[in-house]
């Protein structure tokens, strides 16, 4: 399936490479950078590429390209998702994704690699698995490997691949046993110019830290698991158990996983927590136009709203912005063009304002649209849609967990038309 | 290599060895290149000594600076022999470094590969599994055709190994082998087979990987093992399920039929969808004929859906929750390319969702949807807004999600996307631009209504100050006014006008065609742009020019005074043009078109020629048939067959025969015996490893039921009270609500008695209801002591709440009220005591068919069954099923259906019951027991029946005519219908004295027979002789509440006029088979008209899973009643 992975940062050099078939010389990729050429934003480089004799199947994840190459059909989805994943084992393994983060660790990486994928087919995938083998470099353990010659790579063997539960490593212990369950919601939303909203939708999620000794069987029950109308689950939520009963039972992995993603059903009508008011305007003579910007509170269910956050991409004629912010700071990026303003908190009693006049290219035609704004905040200890846990219960192990539940609200794609 | 080269300069022991490998000349090497390689050497010799140092520190350093060599794509091939010797070293870090190494570079250096084998062949046969495993993954991965015996000797000890880890490895190896030397092939395919059959969910992935690698055309080794990687599917890891399920939608198309079949015609009726996409009239001939056919075939043949072609859909739609984006595809795919219309629209909130996921998700997923959309439409429509396009969004999400819009738009939401695509033309993204503009051409050309609308707003584009979005629009425009051009001369003039400012040159040719094509309609100006246009002819784009030349020709040809010398002048400037195309256009339009002596015959055609009436193009989607590549393939995206594709075949016509996939057990039991205990075994390993933990809580008290229920079932129902403490308190307050509901009604007539025990019931549930208001956390206790007290002392109430306990919670207790609303609505005592009657001699499960045969005579209800004849009749009933056991009838109670409603029959209702007696008069006759009650405040007067209108084959017994029914009053009547063994209904006019009312009656199928009674033995001889095409099994899993033997009885019963046949001697005489605590129901019957055996078999398993054989020769029936019966036990 999966023959070569090539890495490539964002200039376009290839810093790693790894074959599991026969070796793919690395100019398969010119294919590639012409494409990624040709498309100018990275986000817009087709993730599928046919050339003569390969076919060429990338992601972009941190400004980083991960380009795989395979020689026969294969579900594209497949590639990509493996590809997420193995991103996304970089991202736990080394805190983040980044050209300088995996060629500091290229042992490691190259170790990764080599058990994530035999003969292109995907093996071990599961994280806990993974970390049995190969342990995740921490400040103590490299000190220690270098005075004491010890090795990333486990000594014991990976059990779980064998159990019927992969995604729990076996004989797990901790002093203090806890389960941290975050509901985190996202509210996706299109709101145009005048104020109402085109579409809105509540994405949420749910991101659990379970630190529990042992084999641990969970049942997490919601009061209103009715507002579910469409989930998908971490592989060790028992689906038929939810079905029947609505209960979220499992045997959790070790650690922080997801373990579950939903979507609040789609009758409910979706609380809009901010409302903005705007005026951006570009005058049809002379080369400047104004902006005003005013956001307040709409439906914040009596919650604070924080890290509140305006973003706004520019048309290409704007040179330069003059603006006063009654509240915050603002950035002007004079190359991508991005305004972001950057409020903090909303106090409802003074509603930030942000004024001032743009100032643009002369000569050029004003711009025919105006920039919609994308808005970023969050709520703590809100769950939008009013999805509540109602209790969390543990089987099959006699201590006592420590137990918590943490709601967060944040806006996703939350855009205003203007 | 040149690092190598130098390598050999220097004359190292090793070096002398590696040299006869490399084939680069060493005169290569120059003084320069060893400056500038010098520290690439250095670093390469201090690694070859500390590789040859003890300390394992340093070896392990060494060959972490040689990985990152390895990863940053440099060659580090002649420090082969150097590291092939650390291959059997103790540190496992070091040795998994030799290994990635030793894979890289072993294709290079074959003979110094060698030398690493014995060690693998020795750790092949290590105890440790994972050494095992280890070992033949890397012999495996070494590309050395020599050792290919090895290889192949090692696969087969693998593939028997134990461990299913070690299995797993080695279907990895079988693909590695296949690819090093497909001649190989054969054997392979022995170890697949052998491979195929393995139960681990670990291997099932991989070997089907295997398969489809290397002999993806040998669906007959699919066949055994279907049905085990159908109930293994759910635990297979996230990657083999992708792989699974794409093989089976292949295999499922080669081996079942069309679910579709039937419904083909019907698409083609509906019209709507096919007539936008439908590009030209003969193609839509032709797929009209061969629906036609397919739908005459389907005709003669009902379809029925192979209860595999079931399994497959059942096990894969549970994993449209996985959060692999690959497995929602995948089963979308399955779910679009084999589900019957109906089902499919599952997947679209699944796939809707993987919208939210990374980008290149998303564009995977919206290239399937797009296709999707064009052929199931109407399964994306309710989500049309998660389609609008953020200015966020990359352009090529956009486009897509464009095209989504535009497949999704129809009459009734097109003014919404019209109004989002106002919003779009805006953006700045000028390529989206444009593609918008395209959409709404494609918008306009499909729907009608909205073409003037559409056409009015590009023309307002074409104002627009950015030329790409105004050359985009008079593309688009063109190609609308080409529908009807007629109307929209002005349109035409104000592009005419624009000549002067467009620079594009697709847009000035394609005003330039407009105008030519439609001179006629603008007569003055056409010559006046051709003037113009012959001026500016030397500075135009190719393809301007050619139109020029096309504009001048049909001018001449139409208005040859005004244009003559213009074309001619035209004609001379592209004689002498650059472009061969554009002088081999001039030469030959005119020759046309200016007649000379020499000119041949064709000049006479010229206006024929150019002036032909042009067909409207189609705007179409570019996603249209591409749903004949497999969706989700890689084929599909690239909409082009990629390299080893495999085609996803069409239906076969007649199915081929489904018992290849029967697995033969060595018991020489009947057929259906095997099967349940084959699946038996499999559930356990598939339920086990995810499910048992959890139901195993309510198991034990389910098997323990089980167990007594043969001995007592009033046993099992308290039991099953106590099993759903939850829902038995809504079911609680539902019968209160219905209890006054009752009263309401009660009121209404006021001539009607009450019943002795209403009250005490009604009281009953209000005070254990207020009573879980006070001590909610006790409720189920208090519910189950009170049931069980019940059951003791009064019989009538607990059979009143078993139908409440069989439904499910909430959704299903607005079912329940429903139907109890029906039940309860007429007063009438005859019928709520004969239910009563027949409840309390169920919940005893011995009674016989004795019943009143209600009086056909108009006789006052309460006066023909009082209270105490009830009773007495009861005890008869008693005593009758003493006398013969045998004959166990259970029958549930009987459902009452509406024939008038109360508004409708202006005060006369009507409600019928199928009663399952015998209807004397004719025994191929259903008795239907009506019920009339006069609710109005006159009296109504001989009620009768007319105008009976049937079903060829069908027959009706009327009632007898109901001379004078008072006001207030009620009475029955039974007629007896035959059906003819069909659930076709019998339609006639009930008439009174002053109105007629068309009514209907349509019986359930599992009234159109009789229950008979069978032994076990003659019942297992029946079924042999109904096997095959006779015989349909379904598996389902029981509801919570239908577990114990009473529930599934009374369930089969209720649904189905059967008589159960005796199970005490199943454990006797029949073979040990199905073991004892799993009971096997049996039901028999016949149907009334043509006396067919019906046989029903419900085998349970563990943990609720049952499965349910219906032997019928009337297949239709069989079918039908699976249907009732499933939907029966699930609910």
């Amino acid at each position: 399936m999966i023959h070569s992975l090539f890495l490539i940062n964002h200039s376009g050099d290839i810093f790693l490479e790894k074959h599991w078939k026969s070796v793919i010389s690395r100019s398969v990729c010119d294919y590639f950078f012409e494409a990624k050429e040709k498309a100018e934003d990275p986000e817009n480089v087709p993730p599928v590429l046919q050339t003569p004799h390969h076919y060429l199947i990338s992601i972009y994840r941190g400004k980083l390209f991960f380009l795989s190459v395979v020689q026969t059909e294969v579900p594209p989805l497949f590639v990509i998702e493996f590809l997420h994943r193995v991103a996304d084992t970089f991202q736990e393994y080394f805190g983040e994704c980044s050209e300088s983060v995996i060629k500091d660790n290229v042992v490691i990486v190259y170790e990764l690699l080599e058990e994530m994928l035999d003969n292109g087919f995907p093996l071990a995938t599961e994280s806990n698995v993974l970390k049995e083998m190969i342990r995740p470099p921490t400040i103590l353990r490299s000190v220690v490997n270098t005075l004491t010659g010890g090795s990333n790579v486990g000594d014991t063997l990976p059990t779980g691949q064998l159990s019927i539960i992969p995604w729990r490593r076996a004989g797990v212990k901790y002093t203090n046993n806890e389960a941290y369950f975050d509901v985190i919601e996202e509210i996706d939303a299109i709101v145009d110019k005048s104020g109402t909203t085109v579409f809105a939708e509540i994405q949420g999620v749910i991101e659990a830290c379970v630190r529990l000794s042992g084999m641990p069987d969970l049942t997490l029950s919601f009061m209103n698991p009715r507002l579910l109308d469409d989930m998908s689950f971490h592989p060790c939520v028992r689906f038929k158990r939810w079905e029947a009963e609505r209960v979220l039972s499992f045997i959790p992995p070790d650690g922080n996983f997801r373990l579950m993603s939903y979507h609040v059903s789609s009758q409910n009508l979706v609380a809009i927590p901010v409302y903005v008011k705007q005026n951006i305007s570009f005058l049809e003579t002379g080369s400047c136009g104004r902006l005003e910007i005013t956001i307040g509170p709409k439906q914040t269910m009596g919650k604070m709203v924080e890290a509140l956050m305006a973003t706004i991409h520019m048309p290409k004629s704007v040179l330069s912005v003059s603006l006063t912010a009654s509240q915050g700071s603002y950035t002007y990026d004079i190359t991508t063009k991005i305004l972001i303003w950057d409020i903090g908190r909303l106090n409802p009693q003074k509603l930030p304002n942000l004024r001032g006049s743009l100032s643009m290219q002369t000569g050029v035609p004003k711009p025919e649209e105006n920039p919609s704004i994308n808005i970023d905040l969050k709520i703590q200890q809100l769950a939008i849609s009013g999805l509540k846990v109602s209790r969390l219960d543990m089987y099959g192990e006699k201590y006592k967990p420590f137990k918590g539940v943490k709601y967060l609200t944040k806006a996703g794609k939350f855009q205003v038309r203007t | 290599m040149s690092t190598a080269a130098l390598y050999n300069d220097q004359g190292a022991a090793e070096a002398a060895v590696e040299a006869g490998q490399e084939t680069t000349p060493t005169s290569s090497s120059s003084g320069a290149a060893f400056g500038l390689f010098s520290t690439d050497f250095k670093k390469n010799e201090d690694l070859k000594e500390m590789l040859e140092s003890n300390k394992e520190s340093l070896k392990l350093e060494a060959m972490k600076r040689i990985v990152q060599l390895i990863s940053k794509g440099k060659n580090a091939s002649e420090l082969f022999p150097a590291i092939v010797k650390n291959v059997a070293s103790k540190n496992i870090e070091l040795k998994k470094l030799v290994y990635v190494y030793l894979v890289r570079y072993a294709e290079e250096q074959q003979d110094l590969a060698l030398l690493s084998i014995s060690t693998f062949q020795r750790a092949l046969k290590d105890p440790n599994q994972f050494i095992r495993a280890s070992a033949l993954r890397v012999l495996s991965s070494i590309r050395v055709p020599i050792i290919v015996p090895i290889m192949m000797l090692a696969i087969k000890e693998a593939a028997a190994d134990l461990s299913p880890y070690v299995r797993k490895t080695s279907a990895h190896a079988i693909q590695k082998l296949h690819s090093l030397d497909p001649d190989q092939k054969e054997q392979l395919i022995e170890v697949i087979e052998k491979l195929l059959k393995d139960k681990s969910t670990l291997v099932a992935g991989s070997v089907v990987m295997a398969f489809e690698e290397v002999c993806p055309d040998r669906i007959d080794l699919i066949h055994k093992n279907y049905r085990k990687l159908c109930n293994l599917l759910v635990d297979v890891e996230e990657w083999g399920q992708v792989v699974i399920i794409n093989m089976l939608t292949r295999y499922a198309r080669t081996q079942f039929l069309n679910p579709n079949i039937n419904e083909s015609l019907l698409e083609e009726g509906s019209g709507g969808e096919k007539m936008f996409y439908g590009s030209d009239e003969d193609e839509d001939e032709d797929e009209k004929e061969k629906k036609a056919e397919a739908a005459a075939i389907a005709k003669r043949k009902p379809y029925v859906m192979d209860p595999d072609h079931r399994l497959l859909l059942r096990n894969t739609k549970p994993l449209l929750q996985s959060r692999n984006a690959a497995v929602v595809m995948a089963v979308a795919q399955l779910y679009f390319h084999l589900a019957p219309k109906a089902e499919v629209g599952v997947i679209a909130k699944a796939l809707v969702r993987l919208l939210r996921s990374h980008s290149e998700v998303q564009f995977v997923v919206l290239q399937n949807v797009a296709t999707m959309t064009i052929k199931r439409r109407g399964m994306f429509e309710p989500y049309l807004k998660s389609f609008y396009i953020r200015s966020t969004d990359p352009t090529q999400i956009k486009v897509l999600k464009l095209e989504v819009l535009t497949n999704l738009a129809n009459e009734t939401n097109i003014s919404t996307i019209l109004r989002e695509f106002q919003t779009y033309i805006k953006s700045m993204d000028k390529d989206f631009v444009a593609a918008t503009i395209q959409a709404i051409g494609r918008c306009a050309t499909n729907i009608g209504e909205v073409r003037d609308t559409c056409l009015n707003g590009l023309v307002q584009l074409l104002s627009n100050r950015d030329e790409l979005v105004v050359a985009e629009s008079v593309v688009v425009i063109k190609k609308l006014l080409q529908m009807q051009p007629e109307k929209h001369s002005d349109i035409i003039k104000h592009m005419a006008k624009l000549t002067d400012n467009i620079q594009v040159p697709m847009a000035r040719a394609s005003i330039l065609w407009l105008i030519g094509e439609y001179c006629e309609h603008v007569p003055r100006i056409a010559p006046d742009v051709l003037r113009k246009m012959a001026k500016s002819f030397t500075n135009e784009e190719d393809i301007v020019k050619l139109q020029i030349i096309n504009l001048a020709a049909k001018l001449y040809l139409t208005n040859s005074k005004q244009t003559k010398l213009l074309t001619q002048y035209v004609l001379n400037l592209a004689k002498y043009d650059q472009n061969y195309d554009i002088r081999d256009r001039a030469r030959f339009v005119r020759q046309l078109i200016v007649p000379t002596e020499k000119s041949g015959a064709l000049s006479k055609y010229a206006k024929k020629l150019f002036l032909a009436l042009k067909p409207a193009p189609v705007l179409e989607s570019p996603f249209k048939d591409r749903d004949h590549f497999q969706l989700g393939s890689l084929s599909h995206l690239l909409n082009a067959k990629a390299g080893g594709y495999q085609e996803l075949p069409e239906w076969p016509e007649a199915a081929p025969d489904p018992s290849v996939r029967n697995v033969e057990v060595k018991e020489s039991v009947p057929e259906w015996t095997k099967c349940s205990s084959r699946e038996k075994r499999k559930e356990k390993k598939v339920e086990k490893p995810f499910y048992s933990d959890s139901e195993g809580e309510s198991g034990p008290t389910e098997s323990a039921d089980s167990e007594s229920d043969s001995a007592s079932t009033t046993d099992s129902a308290s039991a099953s009270v106590s099993e759903e403490s939850e829902s038995g308190l809504e079911s609680e307050s539902e019968e209160e609500s219905e209890t006054e509901e009752e009263e309401e009604d009660k009121k209404e007539k006021k001539n009607q008695k009450k019943e002795p025990k209403k009250p005490v019931q009604e009281s009953e549930s209000e005070q254990s209801s207020e009573e879980e208001d006070r001590k909610p956390e006790k409720r189920s206790k208090k519910l189950k002591s009170d049931s069980e007290s019940d059951s003791v002392e009064d019989e009538g109430s607990e059979s009143e709440s078993s139908p409440s306990e069989s439904e499910d919670f909430e959704s299903e207790a607005v079912v329940t009220k429903k139907k109890k609303a029906a039940e309860s609505k007429p007063p009438s005592k005859s019928v709520r005591k004969e239910e009563k009657k027949e409840k309390k001699e169920m919940s005893l499960l011995d009674l016989d068919d004795f019943e009143p045969t209600p009086s056909p005579q108009v006789t006052p209800v309460n006066t023909l069954l009082s209270n105490s004849l009830a009773t007495d009749l009861e005890g008869l009933s008693l005593s009758d099923s003493i006398l013969s056991p045998a004959t166990i009838i259970p029958s549930g109670a009987l459902k009452n259906y509406e024939l008038l409603h109360r508004i409708t029959g202006e005060g006369l209702s009507v409600e019928y019951c199928f009663s399952r007696q015998p209807f004397s008069p004719d025994a191929n006759m259903v008795a239907v027991q009506l019920q009339f009650t006069n609710n109005s405040t006159s009296d109504t007067k001989n009620l009768h029946m007319e105008d009976v209108r049937l079903q060829s084959g069908m027959r009706v017994k009327e009632f007898p005519e109901i001379e004078l029914l008072p006001a207030g009053e009620m009475t029955s009547a039974v007629m007896g219908i035959d059906f003819c063994d069909s659930t076709q209904a019998a339609n006639f006019q009930l008439c009174s004295h002053t109105k007629k009312f068309f009514v209907s009656i349509q019986p359930p199928v599992g009234e159109l027979m009789r229950p008979v009674f069978l032994t076990e033995n003659e019942f297992k001889k029946e079924q042999g002789q109904l096997m095959g095409m006779n015989e349909i099994t379904e598996k389902l899993t029981l509801d919570v509440k239908c577990r114990n033997e009473h529930a599934i009885v009374q369930r089969v019963t209720t649904a189905a006029n059967l008589s159960r046949v005796p199970c005490g001697s199943d454990k006797e005489c029949s073979p040990p088979v199905p073991p004892p605590d799993y009971p096997v129901h049996r039901f028999a019957g016949r149907t009334v008209t043509s006396s067919s055996l019906v046989l029903v078999t419900v085998a349970t398993r563990e943990e609720g899973a049952a499965q349910l054989m219906v032997n019928c020769e009337k297949m239709v029936i069989g079918t039908m009643l699976v249907k009732d019966i499933l939907l029966a036990l699930t609910q």
